[in-house]
């Protein structure tokens, strides 16, 4: 069973249909006791880090984040969840959950003919295998949508890469956390492949 | 590098797949949950769905089928037709679109696009417009003017100053539709589509009049557009999603191979 947070950021429905496609079994939960206790976690999310980060303060969801990672629950972020899982952002100036040392910064584009947000279907190259990144070929492509990107202090920390007027980070993890920036829930048959992975996911 | 994106729209009247030509005379042609299950499994890239119903009372059945396309269909789709306040975009965001798509209530209430925008972020709000070539003027300086209703009502308004004004205003992206092209299977409206691109910094989706690969080819790179709407084209079956993504990857655009 998969936990889906619900902390008022995007849609929930979206990644709840695709784990329903799967057959993979979910509820969604905003508790903080359910999300401690939980078998597997999803921090989905779309919007700005810092009214997430507000949400999550006011329901205690943050240290029961913090607790379920510090536990070993696997844990998958996608998008927002990529990226307040990290020190700190630059978008609200909002300090992150900290679960992995890093910083989640602003696209400056050299090249003015690039729009911002990175929005559409773009490559993601693999750096390091991962179980979640497993069944995958090279040159498939993901659907983005943001205007921040996650950069770990660690480079070791990186799994996939992205090009976007310069490379960053579309996959990064560490221990039972892994986090994409892409919306893995609407990009298609790969898409659906990466949260089989990580239904599968064992430690 | 992103991708160029192919985008096929469905009209939807009373929960069934019509085409327009020239906005008159549609037809029903099936079922659009089908229709948009095939296109998802074809690697299309993205799908947009305008409800066409007349009467407002009919809204629950196009509700009905963005909730069955969103269990199925895993890619980014955008609904319009009929949404003329936040409440209505929230509805089509609940059942599972990704974006709404505003044209004539947006015309009519600028303010729409604003609230819509602050709602939902700009990503979520597009912004399509139906545009009609007209001798230049003082009013419509580019010579292309923003019809509404179907293209019957002409509105006064600059198609170039009304796609900046739509940015300003928080759209994340415009669908710039030529009434002129539309259904004529002779190409996009390049230089419209060029003029609109160059004006404005968010993506242009150009719309109307592809028949052939290579009058989509001919707007992603003389048009400048960053996706293409392809109806009639596919709807009809006589090219497929992968036979129109082989022929532009062939000629060097970047494209998402399924």
């Amino acid at each position: 069973m998969i936990t889906i947070v619900d902390y008022k950021a995007g849609n929930l429905t979206s990644v709840r249909r695709a784990l329903d496609h799967q057959g993979i079994e979910s509820q969604v939960s905003a508790d903080a006791d359910i999300i401690r206790r939980a078998e597997r976690l999803i921090f989905p999310g779309v919007g700005h880090a810092g009214a997430a980060m507000k949400v999550l303060q006011e329901r205690g969801l943050d240290s029961a984040l913090k607790e379920a990672f510090q536990a070993g629950t696997p844990i998958l972020g996608i998008c927002i969840g990529c990226q307040i899982i990290l020190t700190h952002s630059q978008e609200g100036d909002t300090n992150g959950l900290n679960l992995l040392p890093g910083v989640c910064l602003r696209f400056q584009l050299d090249d003015h003919t690039l729009k911002i947000p990175h929005m559409g279907w773009n490559a993601v190259d693999i750096t390091q295998s991962h179980p979640i990144l497993g069944h995958l070929r090279a040159g498939d492509e993901f659907y983005f949508v943001h205007s921040y990107y996650p950069l770990p202090n660690d480079p070791a920390h990186i799994y996939a890469n992205c090009d976007y007027g310069g490379s960053f980070a579309a996959a990064i993890g560490l221990d039972n956390l892994f986090a994409v920036q892409f919306h893995t829930e609407k990009s298609g048959p790969v898409g659906l492949q990466v949260l089989q992975n990580f239904a599968n996911w064992k430690i | 590098m992103l991708s160029k994106r192919i985008i096929s729209c469905l009209d939807v009247r009373n929960g069934k797949l019509a085409k327009s030509v020239k906005f008159v005379d549609t037809r029903d042609i099936g079922d659009p949950v089908a229709q948009a299950q095939k296109y998802y499994r074809d690697g299309l890239d993205e799908l947009v769905f305008y409800d066409i119903t007349a009467s407002s009372d009919q809204r629950g059945i196009m509700i009905d089928v963005v909730r069955r396309v969103a269990e199925q269909v895993f890619i980014p789709f955008s609904v319009g037709g009929g949404l003329r306040t936040v409440d209505d975009c929230a509805l089509v965001l609940l059942a599972g679109a990704e974006k709404i798509n505003v044209n004539s209530a947006a015309v009519k209430n600028p303010q729409l696009i604003a609230d819509a925008s602050y709602a939902f972020g700009a990503q979520a709000v597009v912004l399509s417009m139906d545009v009609l070539r007209v001798t230049p003027t003082i009013e419509i300086p580019s010579g292309y003017e923003i019809v509404i209703n179907g293209g019957r009502s002409a509105m006064g308004l600059d198609a170039v100053q009304w796609a900046k004004r739509g940015e300003e205003l928080g759209a994340g992206e415009l669908v710039i539709n030529s009434i002129d092209a539309d259904g004529t299977k002779q190409g996009y409206e390049l230089q419209l589509t060029r003029l609109i691109a160059e004006a404005v910094s968010i993506p242009v989706i150009a719309s109307g009049g592809g028949g052939t690969p290579e009058h989509i080819f001919d707007v992603l790179t003389e048009g400048k557009a960053d996706a293409a709407l392809v109806a009639s084209m596919l709807h009809y079956a006589e090219y497929s999603v992968a036979q129109i993504k082989a022929y532009l990857q062939g000629r060097g655009i970047k494209i998402r191979m399924a």
